[in-house]
């Protein structure tokens, strides 16, 4: 068995799921705070991708990431390498493509940090950043596993964004749903079932992790 | 601007509320924040710790300017030297006990002072705590590690939002001797807000009386608490506290003799050591006044007074103020005893004081 794509899905999930934890974070701070009439409007826009058909996503994203689009020729300008059909492509994709895996568990755990203990830690003596990262950082890890698996597990099961965004290039865009999918274009069944068989059971384990952890912290 | 002062002034408006206040405030002992629920005590006491804006606000500590809204100066919450108590303890979950106290402790070198953790531990008598999770506290231990953890900033100025307000009687009984110990104890002047008037009485060394977003009084304790003109403080719970010394114990009776400069109360129960100061609180419905000394009473406290004012109200009772010797004592009778006695600003009188409705503190 060729595991080549299922160690590429692995690395771009792992990359994008860390990304998503660092943007998100005050994404998700924002739309749990705030009071704005904004809000709404950007809850919508961070959700696009759940409901999104991937192609459609995938098609604009291969237009803006494009050597003539708008951020793939700035990207072209500053490194000299295109965006589109390259791993870095897929890594930007996949970000926009996870983002609601890892907005909502992060707001929802922001949401349940207590103002007032907030307001307790200011009043000993913590600045606004340092009462984020002292006292409603370490009260929402809960929502941090969330996040992470949640984001992790949804981009190794990502296709029709990456299809488009990245082709089939092997070692460089080809992840192991791609991978899957080509095998049984050629009818190799065989060594379409070995791939699928790892994905089933390794987004199993990972759900059964989350929801295991759950219901520990729930009886806490 | 004195350097002995705390100068408020808060303006402020929300929908059904508003808050008007200016007043000066000694930075020493405690200072009493009295007033009904709603009065506007908490949103004051938020708008000095820079959690609340108000439209207008200036507020001036020991010459320190934290806040002049005219001159665009106001300092974030974190930068203003108060060690905060609200209502409800709001310990962090994530931190065992010890990690609550080092929370300001850490953050006070700012200031440059830095007080023992050992120190503070003992003077709330958390030892065997420290190494608990918050969540395994009883509500009396999780404010006083509230409490301890506020001291531990080494802040400029202690603000006490009704810390016991949350707690049961018994709760509140543990909690009172470690408040009487900060009092004691520590330099940094507290100010507490409390619609309590036994605690105001027990705690405060000098009173401020809020109604409806308005300063109404303010002043010494002894001389608030026997104003008239006070409607929260001339109801039910009108009443006097007067300063003495323990002159000896009855251990027969167990009675304890407190002397004052209008003579000598005998209370129940065995209050401190001999020499020691004690505050006693006297409601002004338990006591009443004869003419001449009764030869037979069952009351104790006998002490010759000279009515001072008489309330001119046309309700069943009267709130008459008395002298006696250089304290003051509010006493509430019947309009028709008053009527019937001709008692007169001026007139000698004695006022009997059941011992049992005396409290010591």
């Amino acid at each position: 068995m060729n595991l080549g794509p299922l160690w590429l899905s692995v690395q771009l999930a792992a990359i994008t799921m860390l990304l998503l934890l660092v943007i998100c974070t005050p994404l998700s701070w924002w739309l749990a705070r705030t009071a704005s009439r904004m809000k709404p409007a950007a809850q919508a826009i961070v959700a696009l991708p759940i409901v999104l058909p991937p192609t459609v996503m995938g098609f604009y994203l291969l237009i803006l990431l494009g050597p003539s689009g708008a951020i793939g020729a700035w990207w072209v300008r500053l490194t000299g390498d295109a965006l589109t059909f390259t791993f870095g492509g897929l890594v930007i994709a996949s970000c926009l493509y996870s983002l609601p895996f890892a907005v909502q568990p992060l707001m929802n755990a922001f949401e349940s940090v207590d103002k007032r203990n907030l307001e307790a830690a200011w009043t000993l003596g913590a600045t606004r950043r340092d009462a984020f990262f002292s006292v409603a950082l370490p009260q929402s890890t809960r929502g941090y596993f969330a996040a992470a698996v949640l984001s992790f597990a949804h981009t190794l099961g990502e296709f029709g964004v990456v299809l488009m965004v990245g082709g089939n290039i092997p070692g460089e865009t080809r992840v192991i749903s791609i991978a899957i999918y080509d095998q049984v274009e050629s009818l190799n069944y065989a060594a379409a079932h070995q791939l699928s068989g790892v994905l089933l059971v390794l987004a199993f384990v990972m759900l059964l992790a989350m929801f295991v952890m759950n219901r520990r912290w729930q009886r806490q | 601007m004195s350097h002995d002062t705390l100068s408020i002034q808060f303006a402020l408006s929300r929908p059904g509320f508003s808050l008007d206040v200016s007043l000066d405030v000694p930075m020493r002992g405690v200072t009493g924040l009295f007033g009904a629920s709603g009065a506007g005590k908490t949103t004051l006491l938020r708008c000095i710790a820079g959690l609340e804006r108000p439209e207008s606000g200036r507020l001036v500590v020991a010459g320190q300017t934290w806040q002049d809204d005219e001159a665009h100066v106001s300092r974030p919450v974190h930068a203003r030297d108060i060690g905060y108590v609200f209502q409800e303890p709001r310990l962090f979950a994530h931190l065992d006990v010890r990690g609550n106290l080092q929370y300001g402790r850490q953050r006070s070198s700012a200031n440059g002072r830095r007080l023992e953790l050992d120190a503070v531990v003992e003077l709330l008598g958390l030892q065997g705590l420290l190494d608990r999770q918050t969540a395994g506290l009883s509500g009396g231990e999780a404010q006083r590690v509230a409490i301890a953890r506020a001291l531990l900033r080494a802040p400029r100025l202690i603000l006490m939002d009704e810390p016991l307000a949350s707690l049961d009687a018994a709760r509140k009984d543990e909690i009172l001797p470690f408040l009487d110990r900060l009092h004691a104890e520590l330099a940094t002047p507290i100010l507490y807000v409390s619609h309590n008037i036994d605690e105001v009485c027990r705690l405060c060394d000098h009173l401020v009386v809020i109604e409806g977003g308005r300063v109404v009084a303010d002043g010494e304790l002894q001389s608030v608490l026997v104003r008239m003109d006070v409607p929260s403080l001339s109801g039910e719970e009108a009443g006097s506290v007067i300063a003495g010394s323990v002159s000896g114990y009855d251990a027969e009776y167990d009675l304890t003799s407190i002397r004052f400069s209008g003579g000598e109360f005998r209370v129940p129960g065995h209050h401190a050591g001999t020499g020691s100061p004690l505050r006693l609180r006297i409601r002004a419905s338990d006591i009443s006044l004869c003419r001449g000394k009764p030869a037979q009473s069952t009351i104790l406290n006998i002490l010759s007074a000279t009515i001072d004012e008489i309330e001119d109200a046309q309700g069943a009772t009267r709130l008459l103020r008395l002298r006696v010797g250089e304290e003051r004592m509010l006493a509430r009778i019947t309009r028709r005893s008053c009527d019937e006695l001709e008692l007169r600003q001026g007139d000698r009188v004695e006022a009997q004081i059941k011992a049992v409705a005396v409290r010591g503190f």
